[in-house]
């Protein structure tokens, strides 16, 4: 917990998402989340690990595969005020990826900041 | 310590509801408060009263419908996800003009507000899932 506030505490929130995009509705359900717990003024990050950095790579073509692509949603996540996000290092070269490759400004962190980054959260989703 | 219980996968695919389950009742065990367990994802099907298991097997949704009604226990099925994959209660079921609901006793459907209410109301959110 951070700093109080009429109605109770601010909490830190840190979703982690750690799924590829389509082939399972995790990354997208995941988005729906931080969406609707934007109404309640929490402090939020966002964390991409793992496959979960394919959500935030430009260029997304789903047409053949008949389901939405959702990755314009991640642009608009700064109206929200969700504008703290966070890339695993490791997971981006792993996947042949670069900061320049992603829809939206990142803080691109290695593993031992990405654990203090946890650590330093009240509530932590993974999907 | 009061805990918010999260469950992302479905009955007998995943043994993340089942692990929830035990947690839970070992929680309740301790003298913990169970504030909330919010189903997500295919979690929502842990909140089916259609299931009929073989006989010897356990039943999931049942062992949650009677751990909530000794408990008190608030069982949430995300609206949203529970839309997708044909959960109902009655109103949904009459708001969107379908034949039948199917919600187990003990659980009701709302929003994701609930999930993020339970992360800012507990003193930690457990997360089961894959």
């Amino acid at each position: 917990m951070t700093e109080p506030s009429e109605g109770g505490a601010i909490k830190k929130f840190l979703y982690v998402n750690r799924k590829a995009p389509y082939g399972t509705i995790y990354a997208l359900e995941s988005l729906e989340v931080v969406l609707i717990g934007a109404a309640f003024e929490q402090d939020v990050s966002l964390a991409f690990v793992g496959d979960g950095v394919y959500q935030l790579a430009r260029g997304q073509d789903t047409k053949a595969l008949e389901v939405k692509n959702f990755s314009p949603t991640y642009r608009a996540l700064e109206d929200y005020d969700v504008t703290k996000l966070y890339v695993d290092r490791d997971s981006l070269e792993e996947r042949g990826l670069a900061e320049e490759d992603l829809v939206v400004p990142v803080e691109v962190v290695g593993a031992e900041r990405m654990a203090e980054i946890m650590d330093a959260h009240d509530v932590v989703l993974t999907f | 310590m009061k805990l918010g219980i999260v469950v992302n996968e479905g009955p007998y695919t995943h043994a993340a509801s089942d692990t929830a389950y035990q947690f839970v009742k070992a929680a309740l065990a301790k003298g913990h408060e169970i504030y909330r367990v919010f189903f997500y994802h295919d979690g929502v099907n842990n909140g089916t009263r259609l299931t009929v298991p073989p006989q010897d097997e356990r039943n999931i949704v049942k062992r949650w419908s009677e751990l909530a009604e000794r408990h008190k226990l608030d069982l949430v099925l995300c609206v949203a996800a529970a839309q997708r994959r044909g959960l109902m209660d009655a109103a949904e079921a009459k708001r969107h003009g379908k034949d039948a609901d199917n919600i187990a006793p003990g659980f009701r459907i709302s929003g994701l507000g609930q999930l993020i209410e339970s992360g800012i109301k507990s003193d930690r959110l457990v997360v089961f899932g894959d």
